[in-house]
């Protein structure tokens, strides 16, 4: 009896070690978490210590300027036609102030929500949101039913109609399944930038800064610790991973 | 002479059963087997009696890895089936019968939804918006092959 008990000491002692050595090796590589949260192994697990999110200015959103909405088309494959049954994953927007009559355009996309009401609504779990804060659409569990659809205040999910072909092979989509923004996942998990954000910059709006809000350091959130920026919608309380500067 | 006709009958007797012996057994070998396209490199992911078996549960595997988790190895990734297996005819993996997966899954008669919403064909770049006519005839050129593919496997959408 006694000999259990002191083996059961000694096996909690061994293990309260191997746990402070454990602790000690990664609380090292934690320090540097910071500087490797945005190269990612490909066998490694996207992590909750990293949160993405976006942060657009729309004063520097060009008038007329659909630089973004075109990009995400050619990546994801996107007719680019803006019917009510057609797919958009980012849309530009004209917002005209009724007091003054001032109008500017933004682009409105899936605000990757930190609360998503399209995952607490979806009957299948197919709505989901990833460890990094990216809000998903599991295609091969997805029923077609659109409640997420309905749930999402922003209006940014979309529902195949029509069989698809020649989709990219990154980015698998077809018929009877809701499909939004995805950050353009494929991208971002290679270490670049969402399609619209390397479109706004590249014609040098740079109205749209994309990185890991949970990183003081990066420069969307060094933007957002100087400079006033808006949620859309913050009343619902949703927490968006989409800010915006100037509405 | 009487002896002559027995004979003679029994000759033909013998020819007609051997002919009912090899017309039953050929019908007891069925359809001829898939005959399938090497794919590139020297050998698959895994061993070919292993992915013949197995290749769905790798591939429903992976499937949940990379959604959910964002895992994106590349040795059981569908996409790497079709970087290696796409026919040198059609570039693709389902859009003829000769083709890597549909041959097989015809022949079993196993209806496959993969290629309802994954390309077909390795590296096929979406077209620009208001791309000029020299891009809408590729896009023309490289079109079909999804429809094909499940309207082979006996899906009707």
């Amino acid at each position: 009896m006694n000999d259990t008990v002191e083996n059961k000491v000694e096996e909690r002692r061994n293990f309260l070690k191997t746990g402070a050595v454990v602790a000690a090796a990664t609380v090292a590589p934690g320090v540097l978490m910071y500087g490797v949260a945005h190269s990612r192994a490909p066998e490694e697990a996207a992590s909750g210590n990293v949160r993405w999110g976006m942060l657009i200015d729309s004063s520097k959103c060009g008038d007329g300027c659909n630089d973004c909405v075109t990009a995400c088309n050619t990546e994801n494959g996107l007719s680019g036609e803006t019917g009510p049954q057609d797919t958009q994953y980012i849309r530009k927007l004209d917002i005209k102030d009724l007091r003054n009559g001032r109008v500017h355009s933004l682009p409105m996309l899936c605000q990757h929500c930190e609360n998503p009401p399209c995952v607490d609504v979806c009957p299948t779990g197919a709505s989901m949101k990833r460890a990094d804060g990216i809000v998903l659409v599991d295609r091969h569990i997805c029923i077609g039913c659109r409640y997420c659809m309905m749930a999402c205040p922003y209006k940014a999910r979309s529902f195949v109609h029509e069989p698809l072909t020649d989709q990219n092979p990154e980015v698998p989509r077809g018929k009877g399944c809701v499909e939004s923004c995805t950050f353009c996942v494929q991208r971002v998990d290679r270490d670049e930038n969402p399609a619209c954000v390397d479109a706004c910059n590249s014609n040098g709006h740079m109205a749209m800064l994309f990185g890991d809000l949970n990183d003081p350091q990066s420069p969307v959130s060094l933007a957002m610790q100087t400079q006033p920026s808006t949620e859309v919608r913050a009343d619902l309380r949703l927490n968006t991973g989409v800010r915006y500067q100037g509405i | 002479m009487a002896r002559l006709a027995n004979w003679l009958r029994l000759a033909a007797m013998m020819v007609v059963s051997a002919m009912l012996a090899v017309t039953t057994f050929s019908a007891a070998a069925g359809v001829d087997l898939p005959k399938l396209e090497k794919g590139k490199g020297d050998k698959c992911v895994e061993d070919t009696q292993y992915m013949r078996k197995n290749h769905m549960d790798l591939l429903k595997h992976q499937r949940d890895d990379t959604m959910r988790r964002g895992i994106r190895t590349t040795k059981h990734s569908l996409k790497q089936c079709v970087e290696c297996h796409a026919s040198s005819n059609t570039g693709s993996v389902a859009s003829s019968k000769e083709d890597f997966c549909a041959a097989c899954h015809s022949y079993a008669s196993v209806k496959l939804d993969c290629w309802d919403c994954h390309a077909t064909k390795p590296g096929v770049k979406p077209i620009k918006q208001g791309s000029t006519g020299q891009t809408s005839n590729a896009r023309s050129t490289l079109s079909s092959s999804p429809l094909l593919a499940s309207g082979m496997n006996g899906g009707v959408k």
